[in-house]
């Protein structure tokens, strides 16, 4: 028996303008690559002469007092990481609580209604949050008995309401994907709605609300304007007792944004805020890849299964 | 003999006022194995998903009349729905193996009902395991995630999944689509040895699947049940014109 096997399509010739397009295409794509190569580049160029202007134990030495020549960055450090963690521990549980309310509880009228609302929150410029910090909430926590108020605890709770949006639309989106057969096989099964929703749909959605963890994260972190005006901008390094977040605050960014328009271009204090950004790059480099690798995890397990 | 499951006057519609179901009367024995057959959209999944008050995630819907489950009525206010699940269980069309391990899957309801002693646990995995025709294939990877098994193992990991609750009754929407014909007689088999222990109401694959398992099958067309009687009746001597005309395979 012969059979006809039909010739292969001859795959079309690329015209010039195949070619202009997949051009631009390449150049948007290497221009990224560039661009970010570039700025690491000169970040390196102006903050790295730091190390051989200011020995590495002062530059991890308690006092940042520029004029006399103390650049020591465990108090901007601690203000940071005081500022993040004090903004994640808020807005983590309220954002993944609000989202499960929204994707898993709420009736179909109120999600439609509440989710365009947290959409246009996210849009909210910082420095409109800042100010609103710092005219009411300020005032608000020095009346509940802080000595000032504007703390770390202020730009911790300013920061949470910013890195709100971005973690309850994801963490929905996320839970939105898990396919309908999870709940009806674990109610099927006799599962209560919160047994359902706690032990199949969460699980089933640890990537994407991974994602929507660590892009609020790293939302909070580079903040600069808003938590410049609440934190009290006070670089020291804070007292470790119970009221660690109720102290004024100083953060890297804000260092930066601070000094960077006063300094002398090419002076020791012009290199170590470079420095600085450094360090930023380092963290928020580091929180990326902590993320990639979580969710890069769990889709490794998940192309085995 | 008393019905295990009795359906009394059961109309139910959709939001959108698609009739789904007008008026059935039905009554399933226990320990026996009842087919509903009819063409795709005839009601038959919708009937199913009441007998266990999934219908109960339907938005909008309306429903008149009842099913009793052993005398009680399953709509009423004070039935433990929770509970009813777990005694009338589901297997859907689709293998749902839940994210996690085999064992994990077959854990997941009775740590949900309560039960967390790990000897019972492992004894419950391994005798519905066996019931539904899989231990021997999986018993060296219980710890293996359920989405490696094969098609026909899922739908197999998911029936042991529920008899790992000990249920009363068993629902089987279809549980062979999908399924090579070899992992289909296999599930079939295990009909066979589950009918002597459950009560199973089953929407087979095919007419000629329902002509192979059946005890007693109701003939469903267009929400209504047309024809009721032993699997002999309907298959050789069908009295209504239409059902003839579906088992012998002039439409559906």
């Amino acid at each position: 028996m012969t059979t006809n096997v039909p010739a292969p399509p001859k795959a079309p010739l690329p015209s010039w303008r195949e070619k202009v397009i997949e051009g631009l295409i390449w150049l948007s794509g290497v221009s990224a690559v560039v661009i970010m190569g570039l700025i690491f580049f000169f970040l390196l160029r102006e903050g790295l002469p730091t190390l051989g202007e200011v020995a590495w134990a002062d530059l991890f030495s308690r006092r940042w007092y520029p004029i006399e020549d103390l650049y020591g960055i465990l108090p901007l450090l601690a203000g940071s990481f005081l500022v993040t963690v004090g903004a994640v521990l808020i807005a983590v549980p309220l954002g993944l609580v609000t989202a499960v309310y929204l994707g898993e509880i709420a009736p179909t009228w109120q999600r439609e209604l509440l989710k365009p609302i947290i959409e246009v929150l996210a849009g909210i410029p910082s420095i409109v949050l800042g100010f609103l910090g710092w005219v009411s909430l300020a005032p608000l926590i020095q009346s509940l008995g802080a000595p000032t108020g504007l703390t770390a605890f202020s730009g911790s709770l300013i920061l949470a309401y910013m890195s709100l949006p971005t973690i309850i639309s994801i963490t929905e989106d996320a839970l939105y994907v898990v396919p309908k057969e999870y709940r009806d096989g674990a109610l099927a099964l006799g599962a209560t709605k919160w047994q359902t929703i706690w032990r199949v749909v969460l699980p089933a959605a640890r990537s994407g609300i991974v994602i929507a963890i660590m892009l609020g994260i790293g939302r909070a972190i580079g903040e600069t304007m808003a938590v410049m005006l609440v934190t009290g901008n006070a670089a020291n390094l804070p007292a470790l007792n119970a009221g660690i977040f109720f102290q004024p605050a100083r953060t890297l960014t804000a260092t930066i944004a601070a000094e960077m328009g006063e300094v002398a271009q090419g002076s020791t204090h012009y290199h170590v805020l470079f420095m600085l950004g450094i360090v930023l790059f380092l963290i928020t480099f580091a929180i990326n890849s902590l993320a990639s690798w979580l969710v890069g995890s769990g889709s490794r397990r998940r192309a085995r299964q | 003999m008393s019905a295990k499951l009795s359906i009394q006057n059961l109309s139910f519609t959709y939001a959108d006022g698609t009739q789904a179901l007008k008026n059935i009367h039905l009554d399933i024995r226990p320990r026996e194995l009842f087919v509903l057959m009819g063409p795709s959209r005839s009601g038959k999944s919708t009937l199913l998903r009441l007998m266990n008050r999934l219908s109960d995630l339907v938005d909008g819907c309306q429903r008149r009349g009842t099913i009793l489950f052993d005398g009680q009525d399953v709509f009423a206010p004070e039935m433990d729905v929770f509970a009813l699940r777990r005694r009338v269980s589901m297997v859907f069309a689709i293998p749902t193996p839940l994210p996690g391990s085999i064992y994990e899957n077959l854990t997941y309801g009775l740590k949900m009902a309560g039960l967390r002693t790990p000897s019972l646990l492992d004894e419950r995995v391994e005798r519905s395991l066996r019931q539904a025709a899989l231990w021997n294939e999986v018993k060296d990877r219980l710890g293996d995630s359920a989405f490696a098994l094969s098609g026909g193992q899922k739908q197999r990991l998911c029936l042991a999944r529920s008899l790992a609750l000990e249920p009363e009754v068993i629902l089987l929407d279809n549980p062979t689509s999908g399924l090579d014909p070899i992992s289909t007689s296999m599930v079939e088999e295990s009909l066979f040895e589950l009918k002597q222990q459950y009560t199973i109401v089953m929407v087979p694959h095919s007419v000629q699947q329902a002509s192979r398992v059946a005890d007693r099958v109701a003939f469903v067309l267009d929400g209504e049940v047309i024809e009721v009687g032993d699997e002999s009746q309907i298959f050789v001597y069908p009295q209504d014109k239409r059902t003839e005309d579906y088992v012998t395979g002039r439409f559906g």
